[in-house]
């Protein structure tokens, strides 16, 4: 019997605020244990919470990115459970009334796009972080309030390698919209993965086995390639599965059981009363919806149909946005896109790179880029001219027309020009000469290059090698 | 004595530079020494720290600084439950071991603003769930006026330190009607606000969706006084209200007439003292007298209030005291394991009606429970408070018994939860509604001679009517000038 997957995500995003979701402290990483704390986010006697509206307006913003609507009315909850690093014991969360709802993200998998639905994309708090030492342990609360998005996606995933490209498209999402820096090195981003299994063509779902806490995007992978074959193999034996969490062994490379059906936590949700339900206005709305930019896929399908460029220019250009912005700049009325996508990628890039200039600090104007590509492609000056105006460019921040105006740059297509050059060149090396005769056809190119010497190189190479051969066989 | 002094008094004579700062301190300790012994108001109280407030003022005034100070010298003591900065802060519980606060409250800082001296750790019901103050780790406070009765609760140390005039006024916090229950039965002023009205930052909340802060006082004027400092929205609170706070003071007028007085026909109950009662059926004919006109209303869903009470408050509270488990600062009772930390600390660190609390919270918001328990709560507590703003279509303030009996004695109630619970019947309704409500003297039973409470309650945000009625009926009688003191002194 053939057996298919159903994979459903929570991710849970760190926010990019300046400061934690309920008080004032630093939402910053790698600081001293138990520096960035205040009463509110230790969670002493008598404090409360005040939500931090940047992480309002990040979580909308998020909902935007995916696609998702916007109730105009949200609230948040209390998630009761006891936890050393939980400073009240209680998670805030939004439970029943999310900030966002019925979203999407579409993304490149197997030569397709492939689309997996978001359920939602609620905010909650982090908690703090626990410590083992040899003899007790210890909490460190710096990360309890930073803003925390989770997403949850519908059970749309097929397998372990669409859950990977579906969490990179996420990130790239996130990272893209000024969201989340989804820095996995500092567990900005951590996963909860819904794994079932059932024989192709049954309804209903097999018995939802979740394994949580996973934070790389390389061990979701692994713990399904390991969770997908171990549930088929329970169930084509006869056996059967029951609902569990499982934690993931990174070490042994394997899934175990962490707690059961009958031992899973009841939550006791309730609406947290120290903070009103969130109603944004259309103002409010407005303003965030400003802030939503292109998604990285649509970039890059934009940058691929609109100036015809193949798929790695315009990745290049997904990845590097202020690069894309200035070639766009550039490109406006050019006839060769895909030879402004390669000055800008190949020169000014490589160029910006040597020099530890930043982009936005360049002097090269873009539309000095396109002027350049028309001054070669009208045979006007050679490619290899055409790198020494760039220096030039680049340096002084001239139009390319005057560095070859003023330096005399212009290729010489002047037959009678090149002509008396010829001459000189053949008069000058009688054994080369001699040596072509003699049927050595290979002494054309070294006559050449004597005359484009010469000409200081602006000799019309193609009118050189024409006239000489001209010449020769005269 | 200066201790016996209200505020508005005092502060004139401190302005004046007729008395320091320091004396009127003093004085309030030296009434602390001589008689709390018998009646145990105060849990501690940092004597030092008093008189150098004390003496910072004293230089203030000498200094020629001490405009838009309306507080200037008053000593007010503060109920356990209130942060104030490197003082102690248990909330009468054992579980918070030798917690200080790092922090002064939202009302703390605005007291010290105004020229207030903060002292004292006054007894309270383990927080603040109780109406005798009997549920104290540290043992009970007495009633000034019978030291065999309770005080009410939950805030009975703070009623009787201010009627024992131990001090000048002092905050209580009101969740059911632990400010209104004390006052009255040990005969001072007691205001709950507005939800919404005073900030909640820096209080320890028992339920978040029915606490609020509020005075303590020996007369109306004070109250109105001690309101508008506490009041005005806080950036630190956001169930705060942005609603502009009025000169509650210059309200005060005595003029009532024309206002119309609402009377709940189902708060007659069975289980009303006829004494209690004849003492408020005399207030109304005095506030008939002063020309307000009496209106019968109805509020029919009273006899859900109590119920509705015990299942939002205990949830809520389920939840606000989870975060006292031994880990992070309080008394730890080590264990093999979180989970044995938690039931060691939390089995040694609670009483018992503390506990009784948090496991019915626990079992309303449980899965499968919460619709039929929590979620119905809600859904009365909306009619409940739709009670009250319809009645407030047709009258300006509703008056009521604020217990149904003056101070019962201690242990009477204690082993019956149940009937505890009922000596909040009147007080209760008016925190699961949101609206203002006060308790000022409205005479006593005759043997012993016991306080009886009167409670006026308010629109939201209508403060100023409910002090001006409490006002006009205040100055027409001579009962908040009556004192327990005598009969301490005696002893």
């Amino acid at each position: 019997m053939e057996y298919e997957t159903v994979i459903g995500l929570e991710t849970h995003v760190q926010l990019k605020t300046k400061s934690k979701m309920w008080c004032g402290c630093a939402n910053e990483f790698g600081a001293p244990p138990n520096t960035n704390v205040c009463p509110v986010c230790l969670g002493m006697p008598g404090v409360l919470p005040v939500a931090n509206e940047e992480g309002l307006r990040l979580t909308t913003l998020t909902g935007y990115l995916l696609n998702c609507s916007v109730p105009r009315f949200a609230k948040f909850d209390r998630k009761n459970y006891f936890y050393p690093d939980a400073p009240k014991n209680y998670q805030i969360t939004q439970y029943d009334k999310p900030s966002t709802v019925s979203g999407y993200v579409d993304f490149e998998f197997n030569g397709g796009i492939s689309r997996v639905r978001i359920t939602r994309a609620h905010l909650e708090e982090d908690v703090g972080k626990n410590f083992h030492f040899d003899r007790n342990s210890g909490v460190d609360f710096n990360r309890a309030g930073v803003p925390l998005l989770e997403i949850v996606s519908e059970p749309d995933i097929t397998s372990a390698d669409m859950a990977y490209e579906y969490l990179n498209a996420l990130k790239d999402i996130l990272i893209y919209g000024g969201v989340s820096d989804c820095d996995m090195e500092k567990g900005m981003v951590r996963c909860d993965v819904n794994v079932s299994v059932r024989p192709v063509g049954q309804k209903e779902l097999g018995a939802k086995i979740e394994i949580k806490n996973m934070n790389s995007f390389s061990g979701v992978r692994k713990a399904l390639e390991y969770e997908i074959p171990r549930q088929i193999a329970v169930v084509s034996k006869g056996g059967k599965l029951s609902q569990e969490t499982r934690r993931w062994d990174d070490v042994a490379g394997i899934t175990e059981t962490m707690r059961t059906k009958e031992q899973a936590h009841d939550y006791r949700y309730f609406p947290e009363p120290d903070l009103m339900p969130f109603e944004p206005t259309e103002a409010w709305l407005e303003d965030v919806s400003k802030r939503v930019v292109e998604l990285p896929l649509a970039r890059k399908q934009r940058f691929m149909s609109a100036y015809q460029l193949p798929a790695s220019d315009a990745q290049t250009f997904v990845w590097d946005v202020p690069l894309g912005t200035y070639f766009e700049q550039a490109v406006t009325g050019a006839k060769n896109p895909k030879a402004v996508a390669n000055w800008v990628i190949n020169n000014l890039r490589a160029k910006l790179a040597e020099t530890q200039t930043a982009l936005a600090d360049t002097k090269v104007k873009p539309s000095s880029i396109p002027e350049l590509v028309a001054l070669v492609d009208s045979g006007k000056i050679s490619g290899k001219i055409a790198q020494d105006v760039f220096a030039e460019m680049f340096a002084t921040g001239e139009a390319p027309a005057k560095i070859v105006e003023a330096k005399g740059l212009a290729q010489v297509s002047d037959t009678g020009a090149i002509e008396k050059l010829c001459d000189e060149a053949i008069a000058a090396n009688s054994k080369t000469v001699e040596d072509y005769k003699s049927g050595k056809v290979a002494a054309l190119n070294s006559l050449k290059g004597q005359v484009m010497k010469l000409s200081k190189g602006k000799a019309n190479p193609a009118l050189v090698g024409e006239i000489l051969e001209k010449k020769l066989k005269s | 004595m200066l201790n016996q002094l209200t505020i508005s008094e005092l502060t004139a004579k401190v302005a004046r530079k007729e008395v320091s700062a320091r004396e009127v301190m003093q004085s309030c300790l030296d009434q602390i020494g001589r008689i709390d012994g018998q009646i145990h108001a105060f849990l501690s109280y940092d004597a030092a720290d008093a008189l150098a407030q004390a003496d910072a003022l004293d230089k203030v005034v000498a200094g020629g600084a001490a405009a838009n100070r309306p507080l200037l010298g008053a000593p007010i003591g503060i109920k356990d439950v209130l942060a104030v900065k490197g003082q102690p802060l248990n909330c009468a519980s054992k579980i918070l071991g030798k917690f200080v606060s790092p922090y002064d409250a939202t009302v703390i800082q605005r007291l010290k603003a105004a020229g207030a001296i903060v002292f004292g750790r006054l007894n309270m019901d383990e927080f603040a769930m109780g109406s005798s103050t009997e549920n104290s780790a540290f043992g009970v406070t007495r009633n000034p006026w019978d030291t065999s009765r309770i005080p009410g609760g939950s805030s009975g140390g703070s009623a009787a330190a201010v009627a024992a005039d131990e001090c000048l006024a002092a905050l209580g916090t009101d969740t059911g009607g632990s400010i209104r229950q004390p006052a009255a039965l040990c005969g001072c002023v007691g205001l709950k606000p507005t939800y919404g009205r005073v900030s909640r930052y820096g209080l320890v909340a028992f339920a978040s969706s029915l606490d609020q802060i509020g005075p303590f006082t020996k007369d109306v004027r004070d109250a109105a006084m001690l309101l508008e400092v506490l009041s005005g929205v806080d950036h630190a609170d956001s169930t705060s209200v942005p609603q502009p706070v009025p000169h509650y003071a210059a309200g005060l007028t005595g003029e009532i007439k024309g206002l119309k007085i609402g009377l709940p026909k189902e708060y007659m109950v069975g289980g009303l003292d006829p004494e209690v009662n004849q003492a408020v059926q005399n207030a109304v004919k005095q506030l008939q007298q002063l020309g307000a006109e009496v209106i019968e209303i109805s509020l029919p869903h009273t006899d859900y209030a109590v119920a509705t009470y015990y299942i939002v408050a205990t949830a809520e509270a389920s939840a606000n005291l989870a975060r006292f488990d031994g880990i992070r600062y309080g008394a730890r009772v080590e264990g093999s394991d979180p989970i044995s930390l938690y039931g060691n600390t939390r089995g040694a660190g609670f009483g018992a009606e503390v506990k009784r609390r948090i496991i019915l919270g626990t079992y309303v918001l449980s899965s499968g429970y919460y619709d039929a328990y929590y979620l119905r709560a809600q859904k009365v507590r909306t009619l409940i408070r739709q009670d009250f703003l319809k009645a407030f279509e047709k009258v300006d303030v509703i008056v009521t018994p604020t217990s149904p009996t003056a101070a019962f004695k201690i242990g009477e109630k204690s082993d019956d939860p149940l009937q505890m619970y009922l000596s909040d019947i009147f007080t209760i309704s008016c925190n699961l509604a949101g609206i203002c409500g006060v308790s000022l003297p409205c005479g006593f039973t005759a043997n012993p001679k016991l306080p009886i409470g009167l409670q006026v309650l308010g629109k939201p945000f209508g403060e100023e009517t409910l002090l001006k009625v409490a006002h006009a009926y205040e100055q027409s009688t001579r009962w908040h000038k009556e004192k327990p003191i005598g009969k301490l002194t005696r002893r």
